[in-house]
């Protein structure tokens, strides 16, 4: 006799194609890149990799746990002063005062968020932003931090500008795929499991024994670590930092246009929003504040229009999914 | 008598900061909608009064006349044309879209603008001051923007308690799909409060814009101020939020008192410390809808 | 006499459950209609369906003959049409009488307004000071028929009044509704209470899984037929 089951199953031939294509991707970037362009192109590409780890960050807490930060910058600051003092002044090798900085973030993210958790939605985000002023404010106090003037970062120093550049280019792209990955490991987890049920609804999931504040705890806290991760990227890159940049508001605009452009609550939304954001930066410098109105317009009407964005328009057209966390349910007729 | 005078002062910026928030307050009151271009948008408001007083040599009683219904004009049209639709859109779409908002006004003043330091120009009523005691004295116009703002903190109460159209405001909030099977348009509802809301910020950003020194990125600063002294005071009225603006504004001031380059700061602290101590404000609501 | 009201073949739809199939409505000025039925029967949905707050998939909604079906909630209710939700749903924040002036935001002229709505539930004249939030289920389902009335309605739409209420409450309150009816309001009530159902309405209509099953002037119906009915029995 025949009898109808549902069979639950993960991806489908078209993903396995763009997931291959994925990694051909990193390969090329890795393997071919840094030896066939322009050193300025290679510092230039952490820029791309800074902006996929800040969307990908973002798209967690936002897409997933609907968690609207506008105060990351925060953690972009304490992860680029944290690498330059770490480096400099207590004298960590360079990869190791980069993980101790998203360590810290780690910290102080989880020490505020008994702050910042007290508030809701709307409020949530400016309360973000408070907490980022206040660790500015806080830097140009510290006279061992530079004060209103900044850091330099001097572990380069005497290091040959082409080992430097790769050498950075190559941590930003594996620090990339490593925070790509691990957003994609917790999204697979239990944790990733509770927060797909709390963002669908808040009220079931917690009635269900799904830790609420805790797992938004987790994600802020892995969040702000990986946001860290791209301060101390940045300040790597650029070899100085002051309060006024690298506690920029813009950073978290940015993570914002390239969530919302890529397509919010997908893993591969961020990368390709990264991406895109990263063409029309190249392409639009020129137009100075011009281009930052063309995408406030932009961002509105994706929101308003298409609020998957641009990945949510190529699922639609051809249901790959580069991230296998979507179920696919299937119909099939089985012989018992 | 320095530190009566800073806290004097402090309560006079209070006010300035209540009047700021009051439609922060109002449109995340009715709606729950909390708007990111609330700064930006009082700094815009300062603008145009100044080009109007500059170039167009207006005076700058109308110019403040015809500022504020042009703002609430046009916070309605913003309301029905972007916010309400972005309503349907769940909870994170009107955030995200005043977000984008925030960044396509600000910019657009910097292209028009430049990104100069810029100030309304008020002659002798900047400099002249009342004297309280032989050694305290209050400026003249620290002392008009108090009661500026808390007349309009009072007229704005008073309308959403004693008239039919902010019963309908206070219902709406309570219960929105109810509001509508009592004859409520919700959206034209919505409309009136962002045009109230953005009607006073704009009101608030002309003063602020008189008081002190403002480029197009200085709405940020105002939006944080607007939010902590909403939070500060409390969600149960706009006389929270007043009272929320007082506490602030005399933190800023006696920070100050104490190093000029901890005002800020201490604005900061004392917000951070009401979250954690009293996390839902001084004056929160009595009654949950 | 044309109808007052109108539902002509009416589906609604709950997502992909379908709450109404095909229904058909009708309601002359004056009259009294009691719908009964059991839970999930599509009571709730036909009220709503009527007020405005639910769409239908198919069919159509009359008022005066006029078809009302993509008319908005808030302009039905200047039309005329006014409902007591299910729940009660009074503002929370809000007097009793700010309520009830709420209830009246449209300003239909008619014979009801605060006085009027008072001299009816004495109750709630008690209370006229007091937040939603502090009212007593009976008090809360008085200040929701008032605030119904404050918008002069010529149709009225009551859910489930008796729903957690206490049986002398419920006496109560429909003890007030002859009065209504006597100013010219047409009634449609919905219960599950089969004996204030029949002692109220002129006309009856009971629904089993979003279908007419039953139809009948209440004075001649026979409450085995109802019972029958109500519980989907064949005979």
């Amino acid at each position: 006799m025949s009898a109808v089951t549902d069979v639950r199953r993960r991806g489908g031939r078209a993903s396995m194609v763009g997931s291959g294509l994925l990694v051909v991707a990193v390969l090329v970037l890795a393997l071919w890149v840094p030896y066939n362009v322009s050193l300025g192109t290679l510092s230039s590409l952490v820029g791309l990799f800074v902006l996929v780890i800040l969307g990908t960050t973002w798209n967690l807490m936002a897409g997933y746990a609907g968690m609207v930060s506008i105060g990351q910058q925060a953690f972009i600051g304490i992860g680029g002063y944290g690498v330059i003092h770490l480096a400099d002044a207590v004298g960590l090798p360079v990869l190791g005062a980069v993980v101790a900085a998203a360590v810290v973030c780690g910290a102080v993210a989880w020490a505020t968020s008994f702050l910042v958790f007290r508030l809701a939605g709307g409020y949530f985000a400016i309360g973000t932003w408070v907490v980022a002023e206040v660790v500015k404010l806080l830097t140009t106090q510290v006279d061992a931090l530079g004060g209103g003037s900044g850091l330099s970062l001097g572990a380069f120093q005497g290091a040959d500008r082409v080992a430097r550049v790769a050498t950075v280019y190559w941590l930003g792209l594996t620090l990339a795929v490593v925070v790509v990955l691990a957003t994609f490991a917790l999204m697979r987890s239990r944790v990733g499991l509770g927060l797909t049920a709390i963002r669908d609804d808040p009220t079931a999931a917690s009635g269900l024994g799904v830790p609420v504040d805790r797992s938004k705890r987790i994600v802020y806290v892995a969040s702000s670590a990986g946001v860290g991760l791209a301060g101390a990227l940045t300040a790597l890159n650029t070899l100085r930092v002051t309060p006024d940049s690298i506690f920029s508001v813009g950073f978290t605009a940015s993570m914002i246009f390239v969530v919302l452009i890529g397509g919010i609550g997908t893993i591969e939304g961020p990368i390709v929003g990264a991406v895109v954001s990263f063409v029309l930066q190249d392409r639009l410098a020129d137009l100075g504040s011009l281009y930052l109105v063309v995408l406030g317009v932009v961002a509105i009407v994706v929101v308003l229009l298409a609020p998957r964005g641009l990945w949510g328009l190529v699922t639609r057209v051809t249901d790959v999914h580069l991230f296998p966390l979507v179920h696919t349910v299937r119909r099939e007729a089985s012989e018992d | 008598m320095d530190w009566l005078n800073a806290v004097i002062q402090g309560l006079l910026l209070g006010g300035q900061y209540a009047l700021l928030a009051c439609g922060l307050s109002l449109i995340f009151g009715v709606m729950r909608i909390v708007n990111l271009a609330h700064g930006v948008i009082a700094v815009a408001a300062a603008y145009v009064a100044l080009w109007l007083v500059q170039d167009g040599s207006v005076p700058l009683l109308l110019a403040l006349v015809v500022v504020v219904p042009v703002f609430a004009a046009a916070g309605y049209a913003l309301q029905r044309g972007l916010f309400n639709p972005a309503l349907g859109g769940g909870e994170l779409a009107p955030l995200l879209v005043s977000f984008g908002l925030g960044i396509v006004l600000t910019n657009v003043l910097q292209q028009v603008f430049s990104a100069d330091s810029r100030s309304i120009g008020i002659g002798s009523l900047g400099t002249s001051s009342v004297p309280l005691a032989p050694d305290l004295s209050v400026g003249v116009f620290s002392l008009l923007t108090f009661v500026v703002g808390v007349g309009v903190i009072a007229a704005v109460q008073l309308f959403l308690s004693r008239t039919s159209t902010g019963r309908a405001m206070r219902a709406t909030s309570d219960d929105p799909e109810t509001a509508q099977l009592m004859g409520i348009d919700q959206r034209h509802l919505y409309g009136v409060a962002t045009a109230i809301a953005i009607g006073t910020v704009a009101l608030a950003g002309v003063f602020v814009g008189m008081s002190t020194q403002f480029s197009p990125t200085y709405g940020d600063l105002v939006l944080i101020f607007a939010f902590e002294a909403v939070i500060v005071g409390g969600l149960g009225s706009l006389w929270g939020t007043l009272l929320g603006g007082l506490v602030l504004g005399v933190a800023q001031t006696v920070g100050a008192q104490v190093d000029p380059a901890y005002g800020i700061l201490a604005g900061h602290l004392v917000f951070l410390a009401v979250l954690l101590v009293r996390p839902s404000g001084l004056m929160p609501r009595t009654v949950t809808a | 006499m044309n109808a007052l009201l109108s539902v002509e073949g009416v589906d609604v739809h709950h997502g992909d459950l379908q709450a109404l199939h095909g229904l058909d409505l009708t309601l002359d000025e004056g009259e009294t209609l009691a719908v009964i039925g059991a839970n999930g029967a599509g009571k709730t949905t036909l009220l709503r369906t009527i007020a405005g707050s639910l769409r239908a998939t198919r069919g159509e909604v009359r008022l005066d003959g006029d078809p009302i079906g993509s008319t908005p909630a808030h302009v039905r209710v200047a039309r005329g049409i006014a409902l007591t939700p299910e729940g009660r749903r009074i503002f929370p924040s809000l007097t009793v009488e700010e309520n009830l002036l709420v209830g009246g935001y449209r300003g239909r002229k008619g014979p009801w307004d605060l006085r009027s709505v008072y001299e009816l539930f004495p109750l709630v004249h008690g209370r006229r000071t007091r937040a939603g939030a502090h009212l007593s289920g009976g008090e809360q389902q008085a200040t929701a028929i008032g605030r119904a009335l404050m918008a002069n309605p010529r149709l009225l739409l009551l859910d489930e009044v008796s729903l957690g209420l206490a049986p002398v409450v419920v006496k109560e309150i429909y003890a007030a509704l002859p009065q209504v009816v006597a100013r010219g309001t047409t009634v449609l009530v919905v219960e599950q209470d089969l004996n204030q159902a029949l002692g109220v309405a002129d006309r009856v209509q009971c629904l089993l899984e979003g279908r007419t099953v039953l139809e009948g002037p209440a004075a001649t119906i026979s409450r085995e037929d109802v019972t029958a009915a109500y519980f989907g029995l064949q005979e």
